[in-house]
């Protein structure tokens, strides 16, 4: 259209779409322990250059160099390795599930596992933890059992949400979980008003919070920037950057001239840029800024970079939007490999280790899948009585919902 | 004329408007390459160009205000909110902004904005893709509100949104998108070529805003409702077997009140029938119209029915869902009232 091509309105360019090759050239990596470790008391001035190199410590050689090599054991190490697996494996199943019609919806988090594995592992059971629909492996690793994952899923006679939510939104009281929401960033803005409350009450416990490349765009994301920095709220602000926010290329964020993590200088806030598929990085920066948060110096914004290797969500196909093979060509590789060969390579780990880890992970997520459906699904077994939809929408019942409880059970009987 | 889903039909006046009018532009979360989640916006960018076809950051408050700044500087711009339970962080917007720049200014500014976005449930969303929130919208006084119930009305209710001087927001029941539905969810689904409204035309038309339609002429009790319920209610009267006359309101605001208040004179009963929550809801609003303006002629009280005061919760989708049951229980009532 001519309209279009005298227009002098820029539109950020998306780098690849589908029939064409893939193009990371916008992305600049910092070698494996090049970027230097301020201390956590450091004023900001001197975290700048974190806000827009990567930190990365595992190297090509798969070991792990830098001032940021957290210095983990190799227990630690396989622990985590084996969250990865487990959660990845878990993502299979359940999108199979999903496309067997036993849950209606599902979410993967393939290839970005490292970030909520490391990260959880990097906090304390008594940090509050405020995820996005993508931070499954946080509830794994806080010890939820999948059975109760599961059940939330499909939405039967055990799920902690009481059939209310749709797939992936779950929550846990006990573990710190707080419930997703489903509208996007909401939970930004609200981890800080945790973490002030933490501080006002003078306890140590503190917040981190998670939301997509896409999703910075809301206007909660500044507001939680704004009041973490205003208050020095005890938090750590997470952008989990995987490039793309369903069909649309993160520079319509505005990714295409600063990266996310230079928000946070922005409103004096450090920022840390990490390769969010290197584990042993996010472990390292998380330290760092739970130090920082823990001392009371002040928040700090993560952006990870990493790459959505999955469809947004099942009612998502990428191939529509983005070159089939373009996670194969993405720069950082796959965390979960990563972690492997790093462990190989420090004669912790064993293709035979690995192949019987894989199997322990397999039996679990099969049999808690089959623990789960006896429970019901929404189309079988047992079920949850209907009349629960009136509860919990206020403490007590209102004589407005007393009544339609009523209404709804003889429309009920009748049918 | 060709058969066409609503989804064509909407994506048609988008692109009958866009060829007639150069300052028509559009806006929103994945519609531009990807040509929308629920794909109303399929080709257009091809068509027209990335700079007329805007892939917006996820930003609904922003979407909204820079809708209004475009049209203060004589664009016409189509938003859309990729579902209606996601149109809250543009509220303030909405209604402090787009509702009151013609009468803040005594006329001298105005926003010529429109904003798409899907609603209602039935596609198992749960509480975050299943909302109906146009009373809330209905309650504020400046904008425009309109939902149609089938792909003819909803291509020219479209463009005479987008024509229009004020601002419009324009709901699309989303389980209708690719046919009629009863409320029936264990039926086949049926295709909009089974249905007359299904057959639209290809060019330029309009349906006028503030004009609701009889649906089916009748003479026992008058069905008020609009979006989806429009066929439940059709649906259910047939089941019964009853004489009903049925309004699809289709313009929420402004409310051809003439329309509905003379079948209601005539019939001397009715039966109000939405989507969304009952409390506050716009049946309550078309029941006080009507009891003002009918009084004398009502043989029986007006009964509403809705969704219940509940979120909308994902495994009790169809508990919540007013469908064929809780409607024949109202007409009965209706009717067997003395």
């Amino acid at each position: 259209m001519s309209a279009s091509a005298r227009s002098r309105l820029h539109v950020p360019r998306t780098p690849a779409r589908p029939g064409e090759a893939p193009d990371f050239s916008y992305l600049t990596i910092s070698p494996a322990g090049a970027v230097p470790r301020p201390d956590t008391n450091a004023p900001l001035n001197e975290t700048e250059r974190l806000a827009s190199e990567i930190v990365r410590v595992l190297d090509e050689n798969h070991r792990a160099v830098g001032p940021w090599d957290p210095h983990l054991d190799p227990a630690d190490l396989q622990l985590g390795l084996r969250y990865m697996v487990l959660t990845r494996l878990y993502d299979d199943r359940m999108l199979r599930a999903q496309r067997q019609g036993r849950i209606t919806f599902y979410m993967k988090s393939t290839g970005e596992e490292a970030v909520s594995v490391a990260q959880c592992m990097a906090l304390r059971p008594g940090d509050m933890l405020f995820p996005s629909y993508r931070n499954q492996a946080a509830y794994i690793v806080r010890g939820c059992s999948l059975v109760d994952l599961m059940c939330q899923l499909l939405s039967n006679s055990r799920d902690m949400c009481k059939g209310r939510q749709l797939p992936v939104m779950y929550h846990s009281r006990k573990a710190n979980l707080f419930s997703i929401s489903g509208n996007l960033a909401t939970q930004f803005p609200q981890a800080v008003g945790w973490a002030m409350a933490a501080a006002y009450k003078n306890e140590d416990d503190i917040a981190a919070t998670w939301l997509g490349d896409g999703s910075t765009a809301e206007a909660d994301f500044h507001y939680a920037l704004l009041f973490a920095q205003v208050y020095r709220a005890p938090v750590i602000l997470n952008v989990v950057n995987n490039q793309w926010a369903i069909s649309t290329f993160q520079a319509f964020a505005s990714g295409e001239v600063r990266p996310f993590a230079a928000r946070g200088p922005g409103y004096g806030i450090p920022g840390i840029r990490v390769d969010g598929n290197d584990f042993l990085a996010v472990y390292a920066v998380t330290q760092w800024a739970a130090e920082r948060a823990r001392k009371g110096v002040g928040p700090t914004l993560i952006e990870h970079v990493t790459y959505r290797a999955s469809a947004h969500s099942t009612s998502d196909d990428p191939s529509r939007y983005r070159p089939k093979d373009e996670y194969e060509r993405w720069p950082l590789g796959d965390p979960v490999e990563r972690l492997k060969s790093h462990l190989m390579a420090i004669g912790e780990w064993s293709e035979e280790q690995h192949a019987r880890l894989v199997k322990e992970c397999e039996e679990q997520v099969t049999a808690a899948w089959r623990e789960a459906v006896q429970y019901g699904t929404l189309t079988e077994g047992p079920r949850l009585d209907p009349a629960t939809m009136f509860e919990d929408v206020f403490k007590e019942l209102t004589p407005n919902l007393e009544r339609q409880r009523r209404e709804l059970a003889e429309e009920l009987k009748q049918k | 004329m060709s058969q066409m889903n609503m989804i064509q039909a909407l994506n048609s006046a988008l692109d009958v408007m866009m060829a007639r009018d150069p300052n028509v532009v559009l806006m929103g979360e994945d519609v531009g390459y990807f040509g929308g989640v629920f794909r109303v916006t399929d080709g257009l960018q091809r068509k027209y160009g990335e700079h007329r076809v805007l892939d917006s950051p996820i930003s609904e408050g922003g979407i909204v205000a820079t809708a209004i700044g475009m049209s203060l500087n004589g664009l016409r711009p189509v938003a859309e909110i990729q579902f209606a339970d996601y149109i809250y962080p543009a509220y303030d917007q909405i209604v402090s902004e787009l509702a009151r720049i013609r009468y803040r200014s005594g006329g001298d500014f105005h926003a010529p904005v429109t904003i798409r976005t899907p609603c209602g449930g039935g596609i198992r969303g749960g509480q975050t893709h299943s909302q109906s929130p146009e009373a809330v919208f209905a309650h504020v006084c400046g904008i425009k509100v309109v939902m149609p119930s089938n792909p003819y009305d909803a291509k020219g209710l479209l463009i005479s949104a987008i024509e229009d001087d004020d601002p419009v927001i324009f709901f699309e029941p989303k389980r209708l998108y690719n046919g009629p539905f009863d409320g029936d969810p264990n039926k086949p689904a049926t295709p909009w070529s089974s249905h007359p409204k299904g057959e639209v035309p290809e060019g330029y038309y309009r349906v006028p805003i503030s004009s609701a339609e009889i649906v089916r002429p009748g003479t026992q009790l008058t069905i008020v409702t609009y979006g989806t319920m429009v066929h439940v209610c059709t649906a259910a009267a047939q089941a019964l077997g009853v004489d009903a006359e049925i309004i699809d309101v289709r313009t929420i605001v402004p409310l051809d009140a003439e329309t509905i208040c003379e079948s209601v004179r005539k019939t001397g009963r009715c039966v109000i029938a939405h989507e969304a929550t009952r409390f506050a809801g716009f049946g309550a609003e078309l029941s006080a119209t009507i009891q003002e303006e009918c009084f004398w002629h009502l043989e029986a009280p007006i009964l509403r029915v809705t969704g219940w005061d509940t979120p909308y919760p994902h495994a009790f989708e169809w508990e919540y869902f007013p469908g064929q049951a809780r409607v024949a229980a109202a007409i009965k009532a209706t009717l067997e009232a003395s």
